[in-house]
């Protein structure tokens, strides 16, 4: 042990940080992939039918390392068995293995796309900055003011109707650890802990969307899957701005009805269509339920403009009657094969500031159409309305 | 860990040291840091202590840290192939384990130092990455970190499309020897080369890039003209040295990237082997040390970890330790049947170990001593996907011989050669697929032909086999078209 040959050190690494920049600079690069996969993501399957769920996976596109490689699924294998095993064994099905092979996921194409876990609320954040809600109008209600109670503090006095056992037994416990004598014992004033509550004051603002579809036979499952994926994110868009939103569905084909939301987006009838009658359901709801002195009405109608002709004149004529009392009114048509809609060719007419309509070919554009009937105004300023 | 540990380890070390040095291993001077998870992870992500930035890396130590985080994976010690020689020991290892690991570590580096493919290393590669990692962040502060960072993502799409060749072609290196062939060929076709004085040649040499031109100016009346006058492997290189619209600092980054390569191919062709050697000598190494029942005890988990056999894939360690054990076998009590036809005699099992270790690379190691009886005892087969299904499709022993062997042929990835460098006669790049019967991922080539595209300038073409049919695909800017040709 005369000549070492080795050293033993033990340096300070704390300011070797390189991983967890490149770390964090490769999570900057899957936020701007999701960021230009935005339309893709919009009518993403996974989102729409997420049923609340917090956090969400969701194909990104673009973020793999890519390199010339072999066909995992085409090449043969080498593998090892437990010593028993047969030409023949099946040692799994396609997804449980072959893919999951972490360690070696370097030089193997896994699926084309990687999952990115997306949080909704980020993918909120990011595609509702470019969206802006028009034509806001003061409300009365605006004026009247709800006053909420919320406990969310905790004192060392107060009443004894309020008292927080949870916390007045840890601090206990906590003092006569201290003391030298755990457990509980010998509850005194000090240990006491309150719960107390704030006065919150919010105006009191409220929504109603009405959602109209066409669900006559020309209606397939389509267009019913982008007007889903628009009233989707049109809830959601809305809730961000007004307190209560509530969601009214009108299904309509020669006649009118109002249905669940189920129904709505599930129930296909055969049959013509006269839009006139769903405009005429909608003000008949509005009148009754929603008084405009206290509701932000924007009824929204999605239809494949395959309108009965004749029909057409009423609509315009309906159409302004809605504005009278609405923020808006959209008109969005799935058309994916660009025919010419009777519909449409009578609403290009239209010259109302508050009615805009536009026509979705591909489930991209579902994407743009938010941003078309959302646009901000440039310029413009911001109303919040809560 | 406190100056008693400390001492513990050290005393531990030299102990080691001396039984491996009495087994005859070879090995650098030795620098153990002890160094916590995340930095080790680091290392590991990147290959390399002091490799430059890319969010490639970011991705990988993410993955990494996380498996260790869930407690799926453990890195226990990470060794670099340099002189001196680092390892990185994780911090927490407790001392037997840090003796396994250092005995683990000793027999790597003898490896790095005595086998043949890495006799071109360099040796010096921690300091060149450092000098790399900070000439990339030069050229990011110059030309924008955006710029330097997509072309890093271009050249790291073809990274692994090198010459790793130990032995090169009449010991020229790779500009001298493409122009004697572009001579060779100008000879042939009868064209009079230049009128050429005796000392010419030596300004060609200075100026190896405008005899590269003016070579291939003169090819340009030949009917018949190739460029490379031979199919090209070195893809990064070509790309580097022909490409007309790359800048110099692009050029500079491609040829730092290729050297980084150079130096990790040897790791990727000896895999197999370096860790079977090392599992090997580590076994034997602790065997010899003085170890209470509890340190035998935690010896053998973790020993068994490391080289416990794995379902479904191959666990390098396990393989790489089975056949060392049974090389050694073999020399030290060969069979009759090996005594009388190749005159084996007995008890030179450790010699053929070294020499093994010295020779051979995965390839001709699995090649030349893969056994039929290692191959049943091992349980070994081959797996393909039938429909959904992942089935056992052969267990003979010459088949999955073969099939290891064909798995590890150019580090296990495919063979891609530049054609032409001037496809149609518009300076355009043909790139050409080796097919030896497993096809290429397409919608993985379909995105890499872009990467090449940006650093050729001009349309680019790969030629491979889809279904038994040659395909050609072209990338010419704005989109990947598809045709079959032949």
């Amino acid at each position: 042990m005369d000549a070492r040959t080795f050293i033993v050190s033990r340096e300070d690494w704390s300011l070797h940080r390189k991983g967890y920049q490149d770390q964090a600079r490769h999570q900057q690069k899957v936020r701007e992939a999701i960021k230009q996969n935005l339309p893709d993501l919009v009518t993403e399957e996974n989102i729409i039918m997420s049923d609340g769920k917090q956090i969400i996976k969701v194909p990104i596109r673009s973020l793999d390392e890519f390199r010339f490689v072999y066909n995992f699924n085409k090449k043969k294998h080498v593998g090892q068995g437990d010593g028993d095993s047969q030409v023949g064994d099946v040692l799994g099905t396609d997804g449980s293995q072959g893919q999951g092979k972490g360690q070696q996921a370097g030089n193997q194409p896994g699926a084309d796309v990687i999952e990115a876990e997306v949080n909704i609320a980020e993918l909120e954040n990011m595609l509702f900055d470019e969206l802006e809600l028009p034509h806001l109008k003061q409300k009365d209600k605006d004026q009247l003011e709800t006053t909420e109670i919320r406990f969310n503090d905790i004192r060392k006095k107060g009443i004894m109707s309020n008292i927080d056992k949870k916390r007045t037994i840890l601090e206990n416990l906590r003092r006569n650890a201290l003391a030298g004598q755990p457990g509980i014992h010998g509850i005194n004033p000090d240990d006491l802990r309150f719960k107390t509550w704030e006065e919150i004051v919010k105006p009191h603002s409220n929504a109603v969307i009405i959602a109209m579809m066409d669900t006559s036979g020309s209606m397939g499952s389509f267009e019913k899957y982008c007007a889903r994926s628009f009233f989707f994110w049109m809830t959601r868009f809305l809730r961000r701005q007004y307190e209560k939103v509530e969601l009214v569905f009108i299904a309509h084909h020669t006649e009118a009805k109002e249905v669940t939301e189920e129904e709505f987006f599930t129930r296909g009838e055969s049959g013509g269509t006269i839009c006139s009658s769903a405009y005429i359901k909608a003000l008949e709801i509005i009148d009754n339920r929603y008084p405009t002195s206290s509701y932000n009405i924007y009824p929204f109608h999605f239809s494949d403009g395959d309108n009965l002709t004749s029909d057409n004149e009423r609509c315009v004529k309906l159409i302004s009657q809605l504005l009278k009392r609405s923020n808006m009114f959209g008109y969005g048509e799935v058309n994916q094969y660009n025919r010419s809609s009777t519909l449409m060719s009578a609403y290009r007419n239209i010259n109302l500031p508050h009615f805009m309509y536009y026509v979705i070919k591909e489930k991209t554009e579902v994407y743009k159409a938010l941003k078309h009937f959302f646009k901000k105004q440039p310029g413009g300023v911001r109303h919040d309305v809560r | 860990m406190t100056s008693d540990d400390n001492r513990d380890l050290e005393y531990a070390i030299a102990e080691i040291t001396e039984i491996a040095e009495g087994f005859g291993l070879d090995f650098y001077p030795m620098r153990y840091e002890i160094c916590p998870a995340d930095i080790i992870y680091t290392f590991g992500a990147y290959g390399m202590p002091t490799r430059f930035s890319h969010w490639s890396f970011g991705k990988t130590f993410h993955r990494m840290k996380m498996q260790y985080d869930f407690g799926l994976s453990k890195i226990y010690e990470l060794v670099i192939n340099s002189n001196p020689c680092y390892a990185f020991l994780l911090e927490g290892n407790s001392l037997i384990q840090n003796k396994l690991i250092v005995a683990h570590v000793l027999a790597h580096c003898d490896f790095f130092k005595n086998n043949a493919r890495f006799s071109t290393s360099n040796r010096n590669m921690v300091e060149s990455m450092s000098a790399t990692a900070e000439r990339v962040t030069e050229y990011e502060m110059e030309y924008g970190t955006h710029a330097v960072e997509s072309f890093i993502d271009a050249v790291l799409g073809i990274q692994e499309h090198i010459d790793p060749q130990v032995v090169r072609p009449q010991k020229l290196d790779k500009q001298r020897y493409m122009e004697l062939k572009m001579r060779e060929q100008r000879e042939q076709e009868g064209q009079p080369t230049k009128a050429q004085g005796d000392y010419d040649d030596l300004w060609a040499l200075d100026e190896m890039k405008i005899a590269l031109k003016s070579g291939m100016a003169a090819l340009q009346e030949l009917p018949d003209r190739r460029f490379p006058p031979e199919p090209e492997k070195d893809i990064v290189w070509f790309i580097q040295e022909f490409s007309p619209v790359l800048e110099d600092w692009q050029r500079d980054i491609m040829s730092m990237l290729r050297d980084e390569m150079l130096y990790f191919w040897p790791q990727l062709e000896t895999k197999i082997m370096n860790e079977g050697w090392a599992s090997y000598w580590h076994q034997r190494i602790v065997r010899e040390l003085d170890l209470t029942t509890d340190e035998t005890f935690e010896y053998a988990k973790l020993n068994s970890s490391v080289v416990q056999p794995s379902r479904h894939s191959l666990n390098p360690y396990y393989l790489g330790v089975k056949m060392f054990e049974d090389i050694e076998k073999r020399w030290d009590q060969p069979s009759r049947e090996e005594r009388e036809r190749y005159g084996r005699q007995p008890g030179q099992g450790r010699a053929k170990m070294f020499e093994v270790r010295e020779l051979d690379s995965d390839l001709s190691f699995i090649r030349n001593y893969l056994t039929k009886e290692l191959t049943d005892e091992l349980d070994l087969y081959i797996f393909e996907k039938k429909g959904p299904e992942w089935k056992i499709t052969d267990k003979w022993w010459e088949n999955i011989r073969d099939q290891l062997v064909y798995s590890r042929v150019n580090g296990g990835f495919p063979y891609l050669v530049v054609q032409d460098g001037d496809y149609q006669r518009n300076g355009e790049l043909y790139l050409n697929h080796q097919y030896e019967g497993v096809e290429l991922d397409l919608k993985y080539l379909e995105r890499t032909l872009p990467y090449v595209y940006t650093l050729w300038g001009k349309p680019v073409h790969l030629e491979t086999k889809v279904e038994e049919k040659t395909v050609m695909f072209t990338y010419d800017g704005k989109k990947v078209s598809r045709k079959f040709v032949g």
